[in-house]
């Protein structure tokens, strides 16, 4: 990794027409020396063609496609070497062909960035929500959130800092239901010890890298004593394993009655699918709202990135006033994933000055901005880094 | 209400017209007919004083108990205590089937949170979840106010969280049929659903409340909380001045840490009702400050509305008895006993205001004892007839 910004840096001292070639060659160089390190996302490099990545994108429903746009454009204008393939996905049919298009896309190009696509209550139980479908198919069993407090949004409570990690394929989610006898409804909450095991590994792993000192687990063993507490178990095992960590526990009203009062007090949480939900809903209004933070799901062999509290924003969809902040920002979390890591910290550094602005500021900070305008700061702001970009 | 004529009320009847013919004027036995009409059947009531159970539980139970008790001796509240003890650490049921018989005998309890020992069997169910399973107790209202003198981040808080209490995620149903994979069953029944839905749209008329929103998860579970919505739906119908919402769980709690003042009645399955009503504690300063109250058909057992243990504060005199008393006005007010609740009541907020008296909770120094004294000092200065200090 240092090695390969190293020659990235090296090649933007030197002429242009050299830049192309050695940033490949660093590219292909860093990814053979990342594979032997013992990274937190097992994932294969992605689909690359002539140095640019190919990236699949699903606009979803709402605010999605708008926002979407928006990201296309600022990776235009930025130069960002990468492709996006769209595939559209229909909420309101019932059948899952455009949702399997969807997947196999993903599949081909291993990345994938995307809008929330609705559930509409109308259509019959069977069909289940294609969002959790999506997840489920490909196995993106961490869903990361990064809940920081950010310098230029006034909130009630500062310096916030908690990564989240969620289960994301198991637990509560797994549409298991069925009406035995009629007007009696049984939902199965499923929570196994290798998807238990392997999540509490992953949140150990990425707490290691990042050079987090705590994780919580976050369960109601208390009442489902052998559901979460298995999962309970699995963490602590996995826990003994990570010496220089902590590890503590606590039950899920207490976390979340922590959180509104003292939330500096968590680093990293791991928790399963519902408690996840919930508790990453109320960090991210911690820290300002759904408008601002980003979210990954990362599986072995795929990373799919989206807003981290997955709002549809149906009521604001069209009306220019949605925060591209947390599209724009998980779209960084891509580029990271890709080892883009030069235009994602450009891209980032851009949002968050623009974000100081509170002219800026959408409706959902409080603000009268309007997409369009943060958009055209972040790239002004791009521009007035000195990078080759095209014309604003 | 509904025309009461089962044999128990005709035997109450002539129990009551035999004792004092002193009562036996002509508006007094509409009033008792009129108190009958009421959903709960009336507590056990000797010569004029109501027997209560009391279960102090584990942690901070204990203590705070103890200062109700002072507190309704020194007002002369005529409430007589029946203390049953739990002992969380015995896997045999006795003890909390002491406590419910004691329960069904009296019709009321206060309680503190029994603990639940992680280390014993899977088998061992919550106490607390018995409790409320057997009794019936459907209702767990929860009434989250901003309480002036203490400082939070938001205002003007006034929330009503009414949470179903015996079915859902709570079932205790879990097995493990494949090594390694365990199956939690999560039960929602029409039945219920109703009842609840029902519960929050007649307390919210009561009360004079405008808006119930219902929080579901129907997204992802379509069937369970798909059900627990169509029945809110229907009873919803039956009250066209009251307006119904619905609103997906995760959206709840962002939305009531950015602005809680949306929210008025709030109606939801147990799990939802858990989090979302200790998220709202938090939100108007902690689990020191929110009674509770679980509701049946037949009984009423009160509580903190978070049901905290507090083992780590546990005999240290730090803990914040605001919950547990404000808990006993709630208590004194079910028995109809209206004029000692709101003394009580009035003398609590007014000790609040005095941040000198805050409990650690409450970011002060101020220890329970103290909170107690001035409660009562303040009642006492209030005029009524007390007992000596």
């Amino acid at each position: 990794m240092a090695a390969h910004s190293a020659v990235l840096s090296a090649s933007k001292i030197m002429n242009p027409f050299w830049v192309g070639r050695l940033g490949n060659t660093a590219k292909v160089f860093g990814t053979t020396l990342i594979r032997h390190r013992n990274k937190t996302s097992l994932t294969p490099p992605p689909a690359k063609y002539g140095g640019r990545h190919t990236v699949t994108l699903i606009p979803g429903d709402g605010i999605g496609p708008e926002l979407l746009n928006h990201v296309r454009e600022v990776f235009r204008f930025t130069c960002v070497p990468v492709d996006f393939e769209m595939v559209n996905v229909n909420s309101a049919l019932e059948t899952d062909d455009d949702m399997n298009n969807a997947i196999t896309a993903i599949r081909r190009n291993g990345v994938a960035l995307k809008g929330n696509i609705e559930t509409k209550h109308t259509l019959p139980a069977s069909v289940k929500s294609r969002n959790n479908v999506l997840r489920t198919s490909l196995d993106l069993y961490a869903n990361v959130m990064h809940c920081q407090s950010l310098p230029g949004v006034q909130t009630r409570h500062k310096n916030i800092d908690i990564v989240i990690i969620r289960e994301n394929t198991e637990g509560e989610y797994s549409s298991l239901e069925h009406e035995s006898v009629s007007g009696v409804v049984e939902s199965l909450k499923i929570i196994t010890r290798n998807n238990s095991i392997r999540i509490a590994d992953y949140a150990f792993k990425l707490a290691r890298e990042r050079g987090r000192r705590r994780v919580t687990a976050v369960h109601k063993a208390n009442i489902m004593k052998l559901g979460d507490g298995l999962f309970l178990q699995c963490c602590r095992e996995v826990a003994s394993g990570y010496p220089d960590i902590t590890f503590d526990s606590m039950i899920v009203d207490n976390t979340t009655m922590q959180l509104v009062s003292k939330p500096q007090q968590f680093d990293v949480m791991v928790m399963p699918n519902l408690y996840g939900n919930v508790v990453s809903n109320v960090c991210a209004g911690l820290v300002g709202g759904p408008g601002l933070v980003p979210g990954a799901n990362y599986g072995r062999d795929y990373a799919v990135f989206e807003t981290a509290t997955r709002n549809t924003g149906k009521s604001i969809a069209e009306k220019n006033i949605a925060n591209p902040t947390a599209m724009l920002l998980a779209s960084c979390l891509m580029l990271d994933h890709l080892n883009l890591n030069d235009y994602a910290s450009l891209i980032r550094n851009a949002v968050l000055t623009t974000m100081n602005e509170t002219r800026l500021h959408t409706a959902d900070l409080g603000g009268q901005g309007t997409t369009s305008e943060v958009v055209q700061s972040v790239m002004r702001v791009i521009q007035s880094k000195g990078q080759f970009t095209a014309e604003l | 209400g509904k025309a009461v004529c089962c044999p128990r009320v005709r035997v109450l009847l002539v129990l009551l017209l035999r004792r004092s013919f002193k009562k036996f004027r002509a508006g007094i036995t509409t009033q008792i007919c009129a108190s009958l009409l009421c959903r709960h059947a009336p507590p056990a009531r000797y010569g004029g004083r109501h027997t209560v159970t009391l279960i102090p539980g584990d942690g901070i139970g204990p203590e705070l108990a103890k200062h109700v008790c002072e507190l309704f001796r020194f007002c002369c509240v005529p409430v007589d205590f029946e203390v049953v003890n739990v002992d969380s650490t015995k896997t045999s049921e006795d003890d909390i089937n002491n406590a419910i018989m004691a329960i069904r005998r009296n019709g009321v309890a206060l309680k503190g949170n029994i603990e639940t020992n992680h280390n014993l069997p899977p088998s061992h169910k919550s106490r607390n979840s018995l409790l409320r399973t057997t009794l019936d107790l459907y209702a767990s209202v929860m009434h989250s106010q901003s309480l002036p003198g203490v400082r939070t981040h938001h205002r003007n808080i006034d929330i009503i969280t009414i949470r179903e209490n015996t079915e859902g995620e709570y079932s205790s149903l879990e097995h493990e049929s494949v090594p390694g994979v365990v199956e939690c069953l999560k039960i929602i029944t029409r039945t219920k659903s109703l009842r609840i839905a029902d519960y929050a749209f007649r307390t919210a008329r009561e009360k004079g409340r405008r808006r119930v929103t219902a929080i579901h998860k129907a997204n992802i579970m379509s069937l369970g909380d798909g059900l627990f919505l169509e029945c809110c739906k229907e009873v919803a119908s039956g009250y066209p001045e009251i307006t119904f919402n619905s609103m997906i769980v995760d959206n709840t709690t962002m939305q009531l840490v950015s602005r809680p003042q949306q929210f008025d009645v709030m109606v939801m399955p147990n799990l939802y009702g858990n989090v979302v009503s200790n998220v709202c504690a938090g939100l108007v300063g902690g689990p020191g400050l929110v009674p509770g109250a679980n509701y049946g058909e037949n009984y009423a057992v009160f509580e903190t509305g978070t049901r905290n243990t507090g083992k780590s504060i546990a005999n240290r005199n730090t803990a914040n008895p605001t919950a547990m008393l404000l808990a006993s006005c709630l208590l004194l007010d079910h028995l109809k006993l209206h004029g000692y609740a709101s003394m009580i009541r009035k003398a609590i907020l007014s000790t609040i205001t005095d941040s000198q008296l805050h409990t650690a909770d409450l970011g002060g120094k101020g220890s329970t004892s103290e909170m107690v004294q001035s409660i009562m000092d303040a009642i006492q200065s209030s005029g009524p007839r007390t007992q000596r200090h």
